[in-house]
């Protein structure tokens, strides 16, 4: 135990000596917070539109009205010409152009229809496809209330004609649970954190141990009578400190600055924690067994840590990936953990809830700590 | 016995290390490997402290089996790498008391043993380990290998880097741990610090091309040995390689150490040999071989023993 304690304290000492350390720890909760949390979303904020109103009349104005009041559609230019919104859209000036062709209103009127053409810069799929279907809901709701109004000034014959030709006006209504708002950030805090504490158990712990052969003080460590379960437990607990350390410093940044919903309980979270930790330190402690310096794990650490996040559900649904993908997450300690902390903080999900999720991580930890227990010697063969 | 090997042998791949060495070292004796880099002592160093297994035969220090009985041995030995391995980071009062809480001891209760050496780096304790003069670090290494009390010390090249002053400095600690019963076992590329220790086995490839003191090694040096010098040394070689009674004929700092396949070889004969090569400056003098004439009699010799 004394030497534990001792080696637990020299592991401190030198970290906290480590220049570079303290930004680490300190900086790069706060970076993450702030920037990522901004740039990762999938939010399409605004549309560079162009509007070619050949029209100009009360109806197309009403129209234009709708778009820009959303606050998604920021207007470019009006014009009349559909070739001056072509030319926008190809010198990239606008992603969307809408296009009012004369006589729309007397369509509306007469007709009781009308068409309005929307084109869309594809390059980027994902924008496209959420302002066409904001455009979409907008243009939806503008025909209900056109419609309305038609009916309203119709003759009370063709009221009753339109309800029973089924034409009855269907409202939906949308809630979103869990969160209401849509708040990408809210959503993006629980797993930007276990990427942050990933970060720090995998990198430092690795780049940690392998130091000690790169600098070559594990010769003299080996020597010693100090027992491997001493040097691993030495090793790694310091890490698991710093890491959990880390996420309530995360969960409190985000508490206060994004105020992120904690609806669960906490202690699930912490309780996860210590055990997704386990994980990632293990994985920490094979990468230095089977690397010699620092770069050398630095860039293997990197590699899994890449695939684990890129697979994890932290920016693309796992219920998106192709069915051979979905299973390989079943095997990304990530991806449970994001899972847990995502349904225990927005969901307010308990234990039982998440348990799959736990007992996953509990098998990882154990095979992982074992693999990386039996590779760490201290005799070369 | 301190230190027993039989048919220690280890092997990279197709390159063999160690070739299947057998020794013996006695209880407080200094006992020296003598060899040039790559000769396969680090690698004997390891398997003896433990750090490494051996391939073939085995190996026992204080009649504890290096392979079987490495936990027990642990407590026993003390090793300093070649390399310098302490935390750079920690100071050198740090690390001291790092090494002494891991094998369960204190500064205090083993300071007289370093008291010598580390009254001399005492003065920088609170200094970090990094940053100290190759010399300091030498002893703070040393200090820290002798913390727990061994038995038994290992030191891997303890003087490649070190000065002059501090080469010194550092065999006359060691000549003070000898007497203070500790079994002491160093290794060197250095020849002339052969004459330190109690007895050396010179290494060459693996192999010990002979083992015992330095005194009987240079003694046993059979052929008569001159020193040779003159203004045009390179040509000097040329013609002395010529002579039909060369044996064997290197360049040794200033000299070219010369020798003689007769027993009763004199310097006139080999000044007026050369005098009739043309150089008529030159001068020889009949010398005592040292420890790395014999060491290039012995390499030169296929079977790594005695010359005939």
């Amino acid at each position: 135990m004394r030497t534990i304690a001792y080696l637990l304290q020299k592991e401190f000492v030198q970290i906290f000596r480590n220049k570079q350390m303290l930004p680490i720890i300190f900086g790069l909760p706060i970076v993450q917070l702030l920037v990522l949390i901004h740039a990762a979303t999938f939010e399409v904020k605004t549309v560079p539109t162009h509007i070619v109103d050949g029209d100009k009349s009360g109806a197309s104005r009403h129209l234009v009205e709708r778009f820009v009041s959303t606050g998604y559609f920021t207007v470019v230019q009006f014009s009349e010409s559909m070739k001056l919104g072509e030319e926008d859209i190809k010198r990239r000036k606008a992603t969307m152009v809408l296009v009012i062709p004369p006589g729309f209103e007397k369509d509306l009127l007469t007709r009781g229809a009308a068409k309005v053409n929307i084109i869309l810069n594809a390059l980027d799929g994902g924008i496209a496809g959420i302002a066409q279907s904001y455009a979409a809901m907008i243009i939806a709701g503008y025909s209900q209330e056109i419609q309305t109004e038609i009916m309203s000034i119709a003759p009370p014959s063709a009221q009753t004609q339109a309800a029973a030709s089924g034409n009855t006006m269907l409202a939906v209504r949308n809630s979103f649970w869990y969160n209401p708002e849509l708040n990408y950030k809210h959503f993006m805090l629980p797993g930007i954190l276990v990427l942050l504490v990933s970060l720090v158990g995998l990198f430092l712990s690795s780049m940690n141990i392998v130091k000690e052969k790169e600098v070559g003080t594990i010769e003299q460590l080996n020597v010693t009578p100090i027992k491997k379960y001493q040097f691993i437990i030495g090793k790694l607990v310091p890490f698991w400190m710093i890491a959990m350390f880390e996420l309530a410093f995360g969960l409190t940044l985000g508490k206060l600055i994004f105020n992120t919903p904690i609806v669960g309980n906490v202690g699930i979270i912490f309780l996860s924690a210590t055990v997704y930790m386990i994980v990632v330190l293990g994985l920490g402690l094979f990468v230095s067994t089977v690397t010699e310096t620092q770069q050398q794990a630095m860039f293997i650490a990197w590699f899994i840590m890449i695939i684990f996040v890129l697979m994890s559900g932290l920016f693309t649904p796992i219920e998106s990936m192709p069915p051979w993908a979905q299973v390989v997450t079943l095997f990304n300690p990530v991806a449970y953990f994001i899972e847990i902390i995502r349904r225990v903080l927005l969901k307010g999900a308990t234990f039982g809830d998440i348990e799959r999720q736990w007992w996953s991580l509990v098998a990882y930890a154990v095979v992982i700590i074992m693999i990386a227990v039996r590779r760490y010697r201290k005799v070369s063969d | 016995m301190a230190i027993t090997a039989e048919n220690l042998g280890k092997h990279f791949g197709d390159v063999e290390a160690v070739k299947s060495l057998s020794f013996h070292i006695e209880h407080g004796e200094l006992f020296g490997f003598i060899g040039p880099d790559g000769a396969g002592k680090t690698t004997l160093f390891r398997m003896l402290t433990t750090l490494m297994l051996p391939d073939t035969g085995s190996a026992s220090v204080l009649g504890l089996d290096v392979v079987r009985e490495y936990k027990n041995l642990r407590n026993r030995l003390g090793y300093m790498p070649g390399r310098f391995s302490l935390y750079q980071d920690l100071s050198v009062e740090e690390n001291l008391r790092f090494f002494a809480t891991i094998f369960n001891t204190t500064i205090e209760e083993n300071y007289h043993l370093i008291r010598d050496i580390y009254i001399q780096i005492e003065p920088f304790k609170k200094r970090r380990a990094g940053q100290l003069s190759g010399g300091m670090k030498q002893k703070l290494a040393l200090c820290c290998a002798l913390i727990h009390k061994p038995d038994v010390l290992f030191l891997d090249e303890p003087t490649t880097g070190v000065d002059a002053v501090s080469r010194k400095e550092f065999w006359e600690m060691l000549k003070d741990l000898k007497a203070q019963g500790i079994t002491i076992v160093v290794s060197t590329p250095y020849m002339d610090e052969a004459s330190l220790c109690d007895r050396v086995a010179l290494i060459q490839k693996g192999t010990i091309l002979n083992i015992n003191t330095p005194e009987a090694i240079v003694a046993e040096y059979g052929k008569p040995l001159f020193a040779v010098k003159s203004a045009r040394m390179y040509e000097l070689l040329g013609a002395l390689r010529g002579f039909s009674f060369a044996h064997s004929v290197y360049p040794f700092g200033e000299f070219v150490h010369y020798t003689d396949s007769r027993a009763e070889a004199q310097p006139e004969e080999i000044t007026a040999y050369l005098a009739g090569q043309g150089f008529t400056d030159a001068e020889a003098h009949s010398i005592k071989a040292n420890i790395e004439d014999s060491f290039m009699a012995l390499m030169e010799s296929p079977s790594g023993q005695e010359i005939p």
